[in-house]
């Protein structure tokens, strides 16, 4: 009984931490810039796909990882040089459709540089399940979560202990400060958008022994990135990776309670619930538009 | 019977008192101004009153009627209308259209006859094309007719937009600096117009920095500073007030 | 017939309009072909209904084609499974719809820009899901074969009649579209794109237009579902996918936001474009996303709208 309950929450925390880390691209990004990234879920693609043929070449995991992070970040920063920057001032419904074209597109280049099969990654550190209080927990799952929780304590040191971090964090509210201090508003923008894409490479390559990958797989992470992002209040990082873990454990809890065909719908109804009743989200500020 | 009465009203924004505990009466049929420096709590006032903004406490009587919780367009059916100090304009459409989506709550708005265009809908439509444009011409717009929002001046949106309040034929008619940005001979032509409309009965709010419209066209007006009340009544008492004077010197 | 009247709405525009969909049969070169212009007149009925909320009412949705699914399935099931005429299986999934699209647009319209995004794909997401789970009702994702369309006995059949039906339903609405936004609703409805603020406080029931244009749009999808499936006999879940939903929004976005003549002109590029490309069906996604980015980045108004605006400067400076 509990072991079974114990078994859908590991489940749940290992793709929780993915969508945590695909929330945290969307709101870092949206902090910057107040752009919604719908590509995010792309990076994850692109880091688990990377990595995936370098390691089937023979390359050594660890130097692909960081080849695979490297490349996605740089596909980050073109779409940030290339899509979004000669977009400035467009309204919502603009960015919206640049970003969900760029997912497209980049979709498409994958298809044809790799192809439309799925790529495997053999785990980290071996198959070999650990017990634990009846359940079994995959060494990858640890590695997920490992991972990601010392990705995100990079990122808060990043941007609470260092000048550039700050002022970046300084932009989302204040333009002025940031240049002030001497950072540009399009570094910042640019740097956004690499430390998304690098979230989500790593995002990608330590789920991908687990889940396998393809040329599709970056939607469905991405959409749920998102409502993990909405779900904690757009722009909030923490609200993100709290959004992040309730959507995956709340999916992993419906699909071995009720019904595993609707695990992906969970995401969106829990999004929809909270929209209709909490409108920004469980953390989000609640403002009055200056008129 | 007063039209619009104020109760000790404020407004809050995360520790920014805007309005505090603000208390007045506006009479139909009056040219009542709302005068104080940058900051004091002016617009969110009118913000505040045409259902824009919630107050954190306090009451707002239309005709002895509490309005709390009231949307703006409601209180457009109740017969307010208002002008925006950061246009409001509808840049997507003409000028025309945006002074006719003004007349909207005096036309036929029902679905399927719109669908199907039948001729009721388009005789109303001719009717209210031809109203709309003589309201243009009366506050000095009148050669934009056809032309997009997006392609006029500065000047003439200010117009446009008390045009589209208008047009909308309010009894209480809120304007947040309508004069602001324009030059001495625009402002006069303004004057002008709100003389004229509250001499139809209009009651008229202003909102101004211009003393000399202001002093010259008022029949009451309300001082504000830090969202409180700092002195009320005819022109020549607020001019006289030591504290106005010294709430406008010491923010400039 | 030269241009500038051709873009002119309702003076010449729905003349040429139901001019050039019935000469357009004289450049097929096959009959194949008449499945393609099929296809493309119902997209361009999509793109005109979604036009009005995403164009002019300035809210997006990025889960149409959830309700063209719906649509489909309504009609493929009602006729199918409970032998209802498919008129009026037609009529009843367009209501049910319709009831639908007003029940959860009331809140969900309430949210702005990317909340109301994420709000309407997940709903569009929800309900492709729904197809694809309920095998039992839906067949699944392997989907389910549609009778024939008829009407009093009568079967539409082959792709020609098809043809007469699509280019029928798209001059009817783009009529009804041209009427609505000329009308007080649809100025209202334009005005809340603009400023809602600026619509509510001379008495626009903002949230009242957007949940009607919103319903409306939906019918629209429902209503050619329900023909896409008896026309094509047989439909599956994708067509309710959010790439489909994507693709549609598109091809409003493309033709030119705002602009009726444009959704269509948008719709019809999108559906040829495969099959141009036919050779190259590797690179489609590379070209739709490009498309998508370039015209926004580019072109933000759209293909019509930028079309006219470049004439009316032609036209000045002569
Ligand atoms: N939506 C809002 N959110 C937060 N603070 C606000 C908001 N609207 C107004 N304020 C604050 O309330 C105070 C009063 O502002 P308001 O705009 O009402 O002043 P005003 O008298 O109209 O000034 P001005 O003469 O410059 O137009 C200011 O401190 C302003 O920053
Ligand atoms: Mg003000």
């Amino acid at each position: 009984m509990f072991a079974e309950f114990l078994q859908y929450v590991f489940a749940g925390l290992t793709s929780g931490a993915i969508y945590a880390l695909a929330g945290l691209g969307f709101a870092i990004i949206y902090n910057a810039s107040h752009v919604i990234n719908f590509a995010q879920g792309e990076f994850i693609m692109i880091g688990g796909m990377s990595t995936a043929t370098m390691v089937a070449a023979g390359i050594p995991l660890p130097v692909a990882a960081a080849a695979a992070v490297l490349v996605t970040m740089l596909v980050g920063v073109a779409l940030e040089k290339f899509a979004v920057e000669p977009a400035k001032g467009a309204d919502v419904t603009a960015i919206v459709i640049i970003t969900i074209g760029a997912s497209i597109f980049l979709r498409g280049a994958a298809q044809v540089v790799w192809d439309k099969e799925f790529h495997a990654l053999p785990a980290f550190s071996g198959e070999t399940p650990i017990a634990v209080l009846g359940a079994t927990l995959m060494p990858q799952s640890v590695w997920v979560v490992g991972v990601s929780m010392a990705v995100i304590a990079l990122l808060w040191w990043f941007f609470n202990r260092t000048l550039f971090g700050k002022a970046m964090l300084a932009t989302s509210f204040n333009r002025l400060a940031a240049q002030l201090v001497g950072i540009g508003v399009k570094k910042v923008l640019m740097v956004s958008f690499a430390l998304s894409a690098m979230l989500g490479a790593v995002g990608g390559i330590v789920v991908t022994p687990i889940t396998f990958t393809n040329y599709e797989a970056g939607i469905m992470l991405g959409l749920k990135g998102f409502s993990a992002a909405v779900l904690g209040g757009l722009g909030n990082g923490l609200g993100a990776i709290v959004g992040g873990l309730v959507v995956g454990i709340a999916e992993a809890l419906a699909s071995g309670y009720l019904s595993s065909a609707y695990k992906d719908a969970i995401a969106f109804v829990i999004i929809l619930l909270v929209l209709f009743f909490m409108p920004s989200g469980l953390f989000g500020k609640k403002g009055t538009d200056r008129v | 019977m007063t039209l619009l009465r104020i109760e000790s009203l404020s407004k809050e924004f995360g520790g920014v008192h805007a309005i505090e505990d603000l208390s007045f009466v506006i009479n139909p049929g009056t040219i009542h101004s709302i005068i104080g420096p940058n900051g004091a709590g002016k617009t969110t006032l009118f913000n505040l009153i045409t259902g824009v903004y919630t107050p954190t406490s306090g009451r707002i009587l239309l005709d002895d009627h509490d309005i709390a919780g009231k949307r703006p367009f409601e209180l457009a059916r109740l017969g307010m209308s208002r002008t925006f100090q950061n246009l409001q304009v509808f840049f997507n459409m003409t000028a025309l259209e945006n002074v006719m989506v003004g007349h909207h709550l005096h036309l036929d708005r029902r679905f399927l006859p719109s669908l199907f265009r039948l001729p009721a809908i388009a005789r109303r439509d001719a009717e209210a094309r031809a109203h709309c444009l003589e309201l243009m011409a009366f506050v000095g717009i009148g050669r934009y007719g056809d032309a997009d929002a997006a392609s006029m001046p500065y000047g003439a949106l200010k117009r446009l937009e008390i045009a589209r309040a208008l047009a909308a034929r309010p009894r209480l008619l809120l304007l947040d600096e309508p004069a602001a940005g324009l030059n001495a001979t625009e402002s006069r032509e303004i004057d002008e117009v709100i003389k004229k409309v509250a001499a139809t009965g209009v009651t008229v709010v202003l909102v101004e920095h211009d003393m000399k419209m202001v002093m010259g066209i008022s029949d009451h007006i309300l001082a504000l500073d830090y969202g409180r009340k700092l002195a009320e009544g005819t022109p020549a008492q607020v001019r006289a007030n030591q504290d106005v004077v010294a709430a406008y010197l010491g923010a400039h | 017939m030269n241009a500038a009247m051709m873009l002119a709405p309702r003076t010449g525009g729905l003349a040429a309009l139901a001019l050039v969909v019935s000469l357009a049969p004289l450049t097929f070169p096959n009959a194949y072909f008449y499945d393609v212009a099929v296809n493309a007149l119902f997209n361009a009925v999509v793109c005109v209904g979604l036009n009005l909320l995403v164009g002019y009412g300035g809210q997006i949705s990025l889960g149409h084609a959830g309700f063209f699914a719906l649509g489909a399935y309504g009609s493929a099931i009602l006729t199918g499974t409970y032998g209802v005429p498919p008129v009026a299986a037609l009529a009843a999934s367009a209501a049910a719809v319709g009831a639908l699209a007003f029940v959860v647009g009331r809140p969900i319209l309430r949210l702005k820009g990317h909340y109301l995004a994420m709000a309407t794909l997940g709903i569009g997401i929800i309900i492709h899901i729904v197809l694809k789970t309920e095998s039992q009702v839906t067949g699944g994702p392997d989907g389910i074969g549609v009778d024939a369309f008829t009407v009093l006995g009568l079967a539409v059949a082959g792709d020609k009649a098809w043809y007469w039906v699509g280019a029928g339903l798209l001059v009817f609405a783009v009529w009804i579209s041209l009427n609505l936004i000329d009308s007080p609703m649809g100025r209202a409805l334009r005005a809340v794109h603009g400023s809602e603020v600026g619509a509510e406080v001379v008495g626009v029931d903002t949230g009242r237009y957007k949940v009607l244009v919103f319903t409306l749009s939906a019918v629209f999808a429902s209503v050619v579902g329900s023909l896409f499936a008896h026309k094509n006999g047989f439909i599956t879940p994708d067509i309710g996918s959010f790439f489909r939903s994507i693709e549609l929004v598109t091809m409003v976005v493309l033709g030119g936001m705002a602009s009726t003549f444009g959704a269509v002109v948008g719709a019809v590029i999108l559906t040829l474009l495969p099959q141009l490309l036919a050779s190259f069906e590797d690179y489609e996604a590379m070209v739709l996303g490009g498309i998508m980015m370039g015209t926004m980045i580019f072109m933000p108004k759209g293909l019509l709208p930028s079309l006219r605006a470049a004439l009316k400067r032609r036209r000045a400076a002569a």
